[in-house]
């Protein structure tokens, strides 16, 4: 594949360093790197891909612009809330850089789609927000034998390494399990410095080029640890698991799995156990007796809240015994996640009653009380 | 906890950890072995206990623990010796993107 006039003199500098050269260049614009999430990660992974010129960048990710994403997603702008984050991305990369065909695939990874969309790919980019989707990304790149580019935030702190080449370990050979659904905090509960994602998915897009041009030592094998608050990298080893399940000596995974459930995050839908935001605020003008639990952290409660009564999920199980069994309790957090499994816990320690609300404090916001801060 | 601040070998304690710690990211735990070492800090802080291990008291799946840089399953596992002069890394997944 050979550079146009105006993309040598667009990638002069890469050129001159004899590490990348022509030679380089042209194996960047002849790749295909697929970017799973357009969110903190995704956002400067897109961007220094489609600025260094690699050819073909596909893009996945389901949801649209909220304004809380301005903070880190700087692929996408002020104008861009309420539209899908693909197009934005699309739109970004084509006015940065118009050499880069951008495909766009404005759908959830999922094991019915992941084989489809991964194999017409050279490398697969880590950017996601979720525990299923990571064992699904390593999964179907382990078996499709792609390098994974794997980057994950939390507050100040960051990890990333690449997974699943031929002679690597991969992600299920360093997390055999995920954690159980509500025990780590993700970012909407628990918060995350808006540059961090930029310095670890720039570290991803930098070993993404390493990998695609066939220079330098890459994270293959190596997991990096970043502390923004300490200013500090430190360096672990990573082996390959001669017990993993997908990639070990005798793989007891040998085609995509349910995910949701793997990870415990399907949500069984209960009527009984379950109260929408509709039925809440009717019961509240009703004046009936219900006991409103609040099972976020505090510095939620402190965002905005309905009043209710605060245990944070953490703490549930020693404080239980705080709650009157005989009343009408309804449990609300953010989303619905965690309060689902404060119902599941209540119902099995004793209180029958106990309900959850569907949709969280979010969903009371938007369509009971839009004045409610929404973060 | 059983935490002194000048003995001890150093653990490094991962963000979603130091919740338990009052925001530590480093203490001293006195331990002969990491998984001694390793119920002396949980010992009488319920969330470390549950973040670290399971209900049957075996290091969760989704925590990984390092002496120096090596994983200690690659090492000894729960009986791989410590001295004062270690680093022990406690490192969680994370999902955040």
């Amino acid at each position: 594949m050979e550079l146009t006039d105006d993309e040598l003199k667009r990638y002069r500098r890469h050129v001159t360093m004899p590490e990348v050269g022509i030679e380089g260049q042209k194996k960047l614009k002849a790749s295909r790197v697929l970017i799973v999430g357009a969110g903190g990660l995704g956002s400067p992974v897109a961007l220094y891909l489609a600025a260094a010129g690699v050819g073909q960048l596909g893009i996945v990710d389901f949801d649209a612009v909220d304004v809380s994403n301005l903070q880190r997603q700087i692929l996408h702008s002020t104008r861009d809330v309420g539209h899908a984050k693909v197009d934005s991305a699309k739109e970004r990369i084509s006015a940065m850089n118009p050499h880069v065909q951008v495909e766009t695939y404005q759908t959830q990874l999922s094991a019915d789609n992941a084989m489809g969309i991964i194999s017409q790919y050279d490398v697969v980019v880590d950017g996601t927000d979720n525990f299923p989707t990571r064992y699904l990304v390593n999964d179907a790149c382990v078996l499709l034998k792609k390098p994974s580019v794997y980057g994950s935030i939390f507050r100040f702190e960051g990890q990333a390494s690449v997974f699943s080449t031929v002679t690597g370990p991969c992600y299920r050979c360093l997390y055999s399990e995920p954690p159980p659904p509500g025990l780590v905090p993700n970012c909407a509960e628990a918060g995350v410095l808006g540059v961090l994602p930029g310095i670890i998915g720039t570290i991803q897009a930098a070993e993404t080029l390493k990998i695609l041009m066939g220079i330098g030592s890459t994270l293959i094998g190596r997991l990096l640890l970043f502390d923004a608050l300490a200013m500090q990298f430190r360096e672990m080893k990573l082996r390959k698991n001669p017990d993993c399940p997908i990639c070990g000596t005798h793989p007891t995974i040998n085609h995509l799995i349910d995910y949701e459930s793997f990870c415990g995050t399907r949500i069984v839908a209960d009527d009984e156990a379950e109260i929408s935001v509709e039925e809440l605020k009717a019961k509240r003008d009703r004046s009936e007796d219900i006991f409103l639990l609040d099972v976020r952290e505090p510095h939620e409660y402190r965002i905005a809240n309905l009043n209710g009564y605060l245990i944070p999920l953490n703490e549930l199980p020693k404080r239980a015994k705080e709650l009157d069994p005989s009343k009408q309790i309804i449990v609300h957090c953010h989303h619905g996640m965690r309060s689902a499994r404060a119902v599941d816990f209540l119902r099995q320690a004793g209180f029958p009653n106990a309900k959850n609300l569907a949709g969280g404090i979010d969903q009371w916001s938007q369509k009971i009380d839009p004045t409610l801060v929404r973060y | 906890m059983n935490i002194e601040p000048q003995s001890g070998t150093k653990v490094f304690i991962p963000t979603p950890l130091r919740q338990f710690t009052n925001q530590n990211p480093e203490l001293r735990v006195e331990g002969r072995t990491v998984g001694e070492l390793l119920r002396n800090l949980a010992a009488g802080n319920l969330g470390l206990q549950r973040h670290i291990f399971s209900d049957d008291g075996k290091i969760r799946g989704f925590v990984n623990v390092y002496l120096n840089n090596e994983d200690i399953r690659f090492l000894q596992k729960e009986n791989t010796p410590v001295n004062d002069t270690d680093t022990i890394s406690i490192i969680p997944s994370i999902a955040g993107g």
